[in-house]
């Protein structure tokens, strides 16, 4: 048996990861390709386009209601959709109470236990919250998890300052693991120059924009029916760009301990491609009566 | 006989030698050789600061400080352990808190009440949980006057909202509940603890019947805090008080009660005994009743008599006579019991280590049994503890704070005390020395210690340990120096 790929998503929330995430997998899986889906979201929506269904059980909730997730079994939590795919989700807790981050490790190592990982696989992708908050989310890239980090971003400022900042996690297990950086993909927003400035980040962060998916509302028709594209219209240009994206990353092999980009080197970008204007030191910490009162003089 | 300021930090610096050099700067300032001149111990002597990591520190945390001394002892309220089950279960009915009534009835304190976290519950947060162990244990205990949350260090973690929780809770079952924040992690000892819950006293209890002015109050009414009635230490106190035409209306917290605690605003006089964890809600009774408040010694007839008349001071003649009667009434007792074992102890020398007061306060009682305190040092004072110790020790009497167990043992070695005073952690590294051992912590298993009646008991029971024939029996015959006959030593 080949060696399983274990890859997983990070983002910015918001930035599409899950949906990409989903979709990706729908054209692997449309290769011939097993593949696992693991969400690591309290929110609990990595799954429901591949299942159709509106949110999976979690880990965590069923773990809840039998008593203890040493109660559980694989078969209760692993759901299996479109194309095959085994879809779980982790789960977690409500906004505001306990800890979604243990929610995270607690369902990560069940999986372990209970052999998810043994199966015939060739991929699992792990689709993980936001941004790394707390060792919990960090979870999936510890040592013999993911080893492939794949970053969704756009050409948006905080999309941008959010994958340097996860840039900076994958440094810190990269030099006491495997993980690496295996690129950035680019969900596009329609900025201004959007492909050539993140082409530009990924270069400055040692990595390579793995491929730009265009904006196109079939992804938007397709998610109400809570399907992937690739799915829902096999023949929308979309799903083109969606099994390009799963061909290249089953291609890939440009693996990279990132470089992340210090806060002066990140604005310097974002100034050369017009995104952040020239900061204007003499402002700052004026107050719009000041303001009115040095005008008037 | 003592050593000089010279000898004692000849002594420190070898013991210090040891440690690597930043270790040995940083432990360099919690040991000093006493000055009994000293008025303030700040530029002497480091204390309440974060044990180093590597040494053997014998603290605990502020759970421990909270549940486990300041309300463990309290009797009619339903303690939760809120977390996973060790950190209660590991500390019930440990500490002997002697308490009256029936168990699992009116009194609670023998029993583990925890929300034995899961995985879920960490994850899910344990507030729906803790309403309703609160609601349950209301319906199976009824005639519990309270509950208090006692966090375990995940709460802290989790954000569990516990002030909400006590606060509806509360509402729902018509008492007490109190949430103690006291979570493990804060703090660098179970002092921290203390404090937390003696807020948690004052900001949720204390005030209860304020509005109400039924109860029946006296000139002579005061109130015990910072006894736990360790084997009954608060009553062999309160007898005497008692004694001298005192009405003891609350003790915080050894027997104590919900109710005593609401109506201890009455008390003309706040008796203080461990100042360590509750000089705080005594200080703030004062601010906020004008109770005043006096700290007392009932360890050996010295100090008691002593006690006995700087409290009578705060009352009419009457109790003055009275204290001097009652002083008098014991002095045959006490004159025989000290004509009995200050023969057999005479001389012996002491070495202390436990946790916030008794390393100065029992010094008294050893002295009236012509017994001579060499070294003594807290797990967890403050430097306003160690102002008042300065004056109970003989010049140049050693004195560490938060000892690692290397310093420990190498004092000892060095020193080879008669006896060491200390806990359950040090027992059996001393026993194994050859050294005679009493738990200070728990009195070993007996007590009460405190007042006459406890004297007579802390005689004993240092006599039998010093005395007891088993330490001339470490040495196996052929061990024994050539000039011991045998026939002698057995």
């Amino acid at each position: 048996m080949a060696m399983i790929r274990q890859c997983a998503i990070y983002g910015k929330g918001g930035i599409g990861k899950s949906t990409t995430t989903q979709n990706l997998v729908a054209g692997l899986a449309a290769e011939g390709k097993k593949v696992m889906i693991v969400g690591c979201d309290p929110k609990a929506d990595s799954t429901r386009l591949i299942l159709h269904a509106k949110a999976q059980s979690t880990i965590m909730q069923m773990a809840a209601d039998a008593g203890t997730v040493e109660d559980l079994e694989l078969d209760d939590v692993l759901k299996v959709g479109y194309g095959g795919i085994r879809c779980v989700e982790s789960g977690g807790p409500e906004p505001g109470v306990g800890c979604a981050g243990r929610g995270v490790i607690t369902a990560i190592n069940f999986l372990e236990e209970e052999g998810a990982y043994e199966e015939d696989l060739d991929f699992v992708f792990y689709d993980v919250l936001g941004d790394v908050v707390c060792g919990g989310f960090a979870m999936p890239i510890r040592e013999n998890k993911a080893q492939e980090i794949y970053i969704v971003v756009s050409g948006e400022m905080m999309a941008m300052y959010a994958a340097n900042n996860i840039a900076k996690g994958i440094c810190k297990y990269a030099t006491s693991g495997k993980v690496r950086l295996a690129g950035l993909i680019c969900n596009s927003r329609k900025t201004d120059r959007e492909a050539e400035l993140i082409e530009a980040l990924a270069e400055r962060l040692g990595t390579h924009m793995i491929h730009f998916v265009p904006r196109d509302n079939v992804v938007q028709r397709a998610e109400i029916r809570r399907m992937t594209v690739i799915e829902y219209d096999p023949t929308a240009k979309q799903a083109d760009e969606y099994r390009e994206l799963a061909r290249k990353i089953v291609e890939n092999k440009k693996l990279v301990i990132p470089k992340p980009l210090t806060m002066d080197e990140l604005e310097d970008l974002l100034l050369e491609f017009g995104i952040l204007d020239e900061e204007d030191e003499s402002i700052v910490g004026k107050t719009a009566a000041a303001e009115a009162k040095l005008a008037a003089a | 006989m003592t050593m000089n300021r010279q000898e004692t930090e000849q002594l420190i610096q070898e013991v210090l030698e040891v440690y690597p050099e930043a270790t040995g700067k940083q432990r360099a300032k919690h040991l000093m050789a006493n000055d009994p001149s000293l008025e303030k111990s700040n530029k002497c002597i480091v204390a309440n600061k974060k044990a180093l990591p590597g040494v053997m520190t014998a603290r605990g945390c502020a759970y421990a400080g909270a549940k486990g001394v300041v309300w463990g002892p309290v009797k009619d309220v339903l303690n939760i352990s809120h977390g996973p089950v060790g950190c209660g279960q590991f500390s019930r009915a440990g500490r002997r808190n002697y308490v009256t009534g029936y168990s699992g009835v009116n009194i609670f304190n023998d029993i583990n009440f925890t929300s034995d976290f899961q995985e879920k519950d960490v994850v899910f947060g344990g507030d729906k949980k803790l309403a309703k162990i609160i609601t349950e244990l209301d319906g199976l205990f009824p005639l519990a006057k309270g509950v208090t949350i006692q966090s375990e260090c995940p709460i802290g973690l989790i954000g569990d909202d516990i002030e909400a929780v006590a606060k509806k809770s509360a509402k729902d079952i018509g008492k007490v509940v109190v949430p103690v924040r006291c979570e493990g992690f804060r703090g660098v000892s179970q002092s921290l603890g203390h404090h937390v819950a003696n807020d948690s006293l004052r900001d949720w209890v204390l005030h209860g019947r304020d509005d109400d002015q039924s109860f029946a109050s006296t000139p002579y009414d005061v109130a015990i805090t910072g006894d736990y009635n360790i084997g009954g230490d608060a009553w062999s106190t309160r007898i005497l008080l008692e004694q001298i035409g005192l009405r003891v209306i609350a003790q915080w917290s050894g027997d104590g009660s919900i109710p005593e605690m609401q109506t201890t605003r009455h008390a003309k006089l706040n008796l203080l005994h461990c100042y360590r964890s509750m000089n705080y809600i005594s200080r703030h009774m004062e601010e906020k009743y004008g109770i005043p408040w006096l700290e007392y010694n009932f360890f050996g007839p010295t100090k008691i008599a002593e006690s006995l008349r700087q409290i009578a001071a705060f009352f009419d003649d009457t109790i003055k006579e009275n204290a001097e009667r009652v002083i008098a009434e014991y002095r045959p007792t006490m004159d025989a019991l000290i004509a009995k074992y200050r023969p057999r102890l005479e001389g012996k020398r002491v070495l202390l280590f436990v946790g916030g007061l008794r390393p100065r306060h029992i010094i008294g009682a050893y002295e009236d049994l012509g017994m001579e305190v060499i070294g003594a040092g807290y797990e967890f004072a403050h430097n306003d503890d160690y102002d008042r110790t300065f004056k109970e020790l003989q010049d140049g009497a050693l004195i560490y704070d938060d000892a690692t167990s290397f310093e420990l043992e190498s004092f000892v070695e060095r020193l080879k005390p008669d006896l060491i005073g200390s806990g359950i952690k040090e027992k059996y590294v001393f026993h194994k020395m050859g050294i005679p051992f009493r738990q200070m912590h728990s009195w070993d298993y007996s007590g009460p210690y405190h007042g006459y009646d406890g004297f007579a008991i802390f005689a004993r029971d240092m006599d039998m340990t010093i005395n007891n024939p088993c330490w001339q029996k470490l040495k196996a015959p052929w061990q024994r120096a050539q000039a011991e006959p045998l026939s002698a030593a057995a």
